[in-house]
């Protein structure tokens, strides 16, 4: 007999499922440890950096001009004709407009400045555009979430469709909605990003983890928020 | 190192108690873990936290290893007058931070 999994329900978030500590700690801003990320973000976004001695709040002014943002990311670039992640954009804002190096993916700097711009946006729906030239980017990542993997030999749709809502050992499998990340997990002792999330799972089936900025990373975050539709933006998230 | 979020209302009526909170960011390495060639991790915590609201002392903890990372504080003070609350830590490797913030008493 079929139990759990979401083939066809409406997505269920992490949040849901955490336990009532967990839950206080991301419902309060005094004691959400994302918000020390958020806190030096702030700092970041009006500290000039790079040959042209520019902030992010010289182009863009307040942050708060970046709700929303969040919500329709990874977006397409046009420039390249594949879709971008929000992290990859502030990179490619130090480099291309401010004359700066790249952050090093998971640096506390790229983190701050992601969270904080993705915070602008807690609360509001997921926006992906699913009907432009994204498509065959989502339909890629969700070609990568099906595909079977790794000595174990399972697809990210095993664990967190087919069987979401059960247990793996002593914890209960979420749907793995990435609507929260930046994300602090307590598991990680510290704030962390989805491509690091993703390297966790991937290694727990035993496969090769994909390198920083593979396409193929981006293309399973689009997809997953696709199919995360329904949900609100969460960072930065509190999970077990 | 980010700097601790502090939470302490703006105003406080006298003789009102009022809420402290602060949410430190340090690692609090437990010195119990062992890195991927086996080499144990130095314990680098936070040991001692001290309190004073207008020079007097108000809270002191001290903290031991299995405190997770970030630790958060919440405790309460009885509004005398205007001040300085002054956060000061010290962790293992002898930095000694801290962090004041004003508070009014009507």
């Amino acid at each position: 007999m079929f139990q759990g999994g979401v083939a066809h329900a409406a997505p269920h978030s992490g949040y849901d499922d955490a336990g009532p500590q967990v839950r206080a700690m991301q419902d309060d801003d005094t004691q959400n440890p994302g918000f020390l990320w958020v806190q030096q973000g702030e700092t970041l976004w009006t500290e000039a950096a790079g040959s042209r001695a520019t902030s992010c709040a010289t182009c863009h002014g307040p942050v708060t001009a970046m709700r929303g943002v969040a919500a329709r990311y990874p977006a397409f670039n046009p420039a390249t004709a594949t879709p971008i992640t929000l992290a990859q954009r502030i990179n490619h804002c130090r480099t291309e407009h401010q004359g700066a190096t790249r952050l090093p993916p998971e640096s506390d700097a790229l983190l701050a400045l992601s969270t904080l711009v993705a915070v602008q946006s807690r609360g509001l729906p997921l926006a992906i555009d699913d009907t432009g030239p994204l498509r065959p980017f989502i339909a890629a990542g969700e070609t990568f979430f099906r595909t079977r993997q790794g000595q174990l030999n399972l697809a990210c749709a095993t664990c967190h469709e087919e069987r979401a809502g059960h247990h793996l050992g002593g914890a209960l499998i979420p749907e793995g909605h990435a609507n929260g990340y930046p994300q602090y997990r307590l598991e990680w002792q510290k704030l962390g990003s989805f491509p690091r999330r993703l390297r966790a799972c991937m290694l727990g089936v035993r496969a090769e983890p994909l390198p920083a900025d593979a396409p193929d990373a981006t293309n399973i975050e689009l997809y997953l928020a696709v199919r995360a539709r329904g949900l609100t933006v969460e960072t930065p998230a509190v999970r077990p | 190192m980010a700097r601790p979020l502090i939470n302490v209302p703006k105003t406080v009526r006298r003789g009102d108690s009022f809420e402290i909170r602060i949410l430190i960011a340090h690692p609090m390495e437990s010195g119990q873990r062992r890195d991927e060639y086996g080499k144990q991790i130095a314990r680098d915590i936070i040991h001692s936290f001290l309190c004073t609201y207008a020079g007097e002392e108000v809270f002191r903890a001290d903290f031991f290893p299995a405190i997770a990372a970030n630790p958060f504080l919440a405790f309460t003070a009885r509004a005398v007058e205007t001040g300085r609350l002054v956060f000061t830590w010290t962790d293992d490797h002898g930095a000694v931070a801290f962090d004041t913030v004003e508070i009014v008493v009507e």
